[in-house]
Formats: structure tokens, C-alpha cells, sequence
């Protein structure tokens, strides 16, 4: 499946380092097939578009 | 936060920021005169930063400055929206939900955002945590005498044909609160300064359309949902002309920036020593004897 989509923007490395959940400002996991961060604390997953996290609430995924 | 009313519409907020973004006219005049004062700033701090974030700043004007002025090795830059043209470490995160871990960040940097948050106490408690010990933080934003002449063209204008004015100009902060705002936020040596900044324009009209150019139009929660009519901005538009206009007719409007800067505490800092700690007597100072508290300081 993933191999027919065009590979994902790369975050950067850098990024991963310094980001934490905005809400509960505990460490986030990279998911690199979904391109998201995971807040388990909020859970929350907060999706990469283009390379660029959105680190919004708002627009974050409710996971289980 | 939680339970008090906010007083802005952050929703709306970005919206009007998007399309401000991608509009090309956009009047960056503001922004040109904060970037401006930030650079001297940070180039008065002889020391490098090995990670800043630039954090709600529109257009990327303050980033290029930061990235151009040696002073800093990695440049996160934090927007409200996500930027049009591509840049390596742009996150889009709200400034008053920081995604940065603590003692994270060697500088902070915003201009031109922090007049928008419904929570100034709290997000400068989170750009504070977010700095690491001696971690310098430097912020310009729209102060609380911006745009008098507007508040009363529209108060005037809508006192007139509605019968009673609404919100139409944001309540920004005074420089007099943000010495203890810093300070409360755990910044030592805060410093707030103000700069005035007169613009001006052939009618109000043109304002509103710089305005609305920088996605700064009535965003408070609050406002007033009828729709802003013909009449009242025509009325508005008069009295505007009729009490602040120049003698060749343009009109002023007035800015206010305020600068403010403070610093991560770090033992390293410059600060009065406790009490008890001092080397010297203060009578041997002074020339005279020392008397405990108790004595009476009259003839025995």
C-alpha cells in the first residue's frame, strides 16, 4: 500500500528532538508510515503534512 | 484560561491570517519597524544561541534576520498557519500552546503576535519554561494606545446611527503591566520599552485595507456579528477625516509597539545578594558606631 504513495517529506530530525504534546508537554512518538506524533499522555496524534507537524489540538486525530 | 471568556476568536484569527498570507499587497510596515528593533537588540547580546525559535511571527521578515545575523545556529520557526514557500523546521503550533519541552530553547523571539492571545500570562509563563537557564527572550508586539483615532471615529460613528458603539478596536496590553507581567512570568531583568509610530493615509478607508492586509481586523469574540454597513464605515470614514486629518488632508493613525525582553534566571545573572551577606559594615561605611535594634539612638 505505502509503497504506491509517493514517500512522505521527511520531518526533520531536528524537529523530533525538540517537539513535545502542546497540551501535556510530554514526548511524542514518530509514526512514520501515518506521518504523525503521537501524544499518548493527550491521546492525541497530530498529523505531518508535507513535512511540517501541525501541532494543533484542533486538528489532531483522537486515538485509543 | 479554562473557564474565563476568551477575548479573542483564534479560529477567526487564523482565517483572517491566511488570507492575509496569501495576499501579495500585504503592508508589512509594522512588521519591517519590529524586525528592525529586534535585530539591533539582538545584536546588542554578544553571544551566539545554539537553538532559537521565532514563535508566531508573521511573514518570514524576522526569521531572515535571525538566520542572517550569525548569532544563531538552529532557527525554529512557529506559525499560526502553515507558511506558503517551503522552510527546513517550521512547525505550526498556537503560541499559546508551546510544543517545545522545557529548558528547550537558547533564544525566543516574536513580533507581531502576542497582541492576539486571549492568555498573555500564560504564554509567557510557557515561552519562560521553554527557555533554558540565562535563555533570552525578545518580543514586540501592538501596544494599548495603537489606533486611538479609529476607537473614535467607530464609537462616535456608531454612537451616531446605532445608537451605541460595539468592539471594534482590540483592548492590547499597556506598557505599564508588562514590566510585572514578565516578572511574573519568572523572566529576570525584564525590560519593556514602547515606540510610537505615526502612518499616514489619504482616508480611513486605506487603514482598514492595510489592516485587513495584515489579518488585523476586528477578530474579538465579542464584536459585533451585524455586518460592519456602508453607512457607519462612510460616517466613520467623515469624523476620522474631520479630527485627525493634516492640513493637506491625509489622515494619522497611530501605532504603538511595545519591545520587551527578559531572561531565564541563571546564577550567573547580576542580582542583590540576600540579606545578611554583605562584606562590609555599613557603620565602618559611614564613619560611625554600630547600634543594635533595640538600643535607643538618643543620649544614655
Amino acid at each position: 500500500m505505502s509503497e504506491q504513495k509517493p514517500a512522505p517529506v521527511e520531518i526533520n530530525p531536528k524537529l523530533l528532538e525538540l517537539l513535545v504534546c502542546p497540551l501535556t508537554k510530554t514526548t511524542l512518538e514518530y509514526d512514520r508510515e501515518r506521518q504523525e506524533l503521537i501524544s499518548r499522555a493527550a491521546k492525541l496524534a497530530y498529523p505531518i503534512r508535507d513535512g511540517i507537524p501541525i501541532m494543533l489540538p484542533d486538528e489532531a486525530r483522537a486515538i485509543e | 484560561m479554562g473557564t474565563m471568556t476568551p477575548l479573542f476568536d483564534r479560529a477567526l484569527l487564523v482565517r483572517r491570517l491566511r488570507r492575509a498570507a496569501a495576499r501579495a499587497d500585504g503592508a508589512d510596515f509594522l512588521l519591517r519597524r519590529a524586525a528592525d528593533d529586534l535585530a539591533e537588540r539582538l545584536s546588542a547580546v554578544s553571544r551566539r544561541f545554539a537553538v532559537a525559535a521565532d514563535v508566531g511571527t508573521p511573514g518570514e521578515a524576522v526569521a531572515e534576520l535571525l538566520a542572517a545575523s550569525g548569532q544563531v545556529d538552529t532557527l525554529l520557526r512557529l506559525r499560526p498557519v502553515a507558511p506558503l514557500t517551503g522552510h527546513a523546521l517550521v512547525v505550526v503550533a498556537d503560541e499559546e500552546l508551546l510544543p517545545l519541552g522545557g529548558a528547550s530553547l537558547d533564544l525566543l523571539v516574536s513580533a507581531l503576535a502576542l497582541q492576539w492571545v486571549n492568555d498573555l500570562p500564560g504564554a509567557l509563563a510557557q515561552f519562560r519554561r521553554a527557555l533554558r537557564p540565562d535563555g533570552l527572550f525578545l518580543g514586540a508586539f501592538v501596544g494599548g494606545d495603537s489606533l486611538p483615532e479609529l476607537r473614535t471615529a467607530f464609537a462616535a460613528a456608531e454612537a451616531e446611527l446605532r445608537g451605541g458603539a460595539s468592539p471594534r478596536v482590540a483592548p492590547f496590553v499597556d506598557l505599564s503591566e508588562m514590566g510585572g507581567l514578565l516578572q511574573r512570568a519568572g523572566f529576570a531583568l525584564p525590560v519593556a520599552d514602547r515606540d510610537r509610530l505615526v502612518v499616514r493615509y489619504p482616508s480611513m478607508l486605506e487603514l482598514i485595507r492595510d489592516l485587513r492586509a495584515m489579518g488585523a481586523t476586528n477578530a474579538l469574540v465579542e464584536r459585533d456579528r451585524r455586518p460592519l454597513t456602508r453607512g457607519v464605515l462612510l460616517r466613520a470614514a467623515e469624523i476620522y477625516a474631520g479630527r485627525f486629518a493634516d492640513a493637506d488632508g491625509r489622515v494619522r493613525a497611530t501605532f504603538e509597539i511595545l519591545s520587551v525582553s527578559g531572561w531565564a534566571p541563571d546564577a550567573s545573572q547580576q542580582k542583590p545578594l540576600r540579606p545578611g551577606s554583605a562584606g562590609a559594615r555599613l557603620a565602618d561605611a559611614l564613619g560611625t558606631s554600630e547600634r543594635s535594634a533595640g538600643e535607643k539612638a538618643g543620649p544614655r
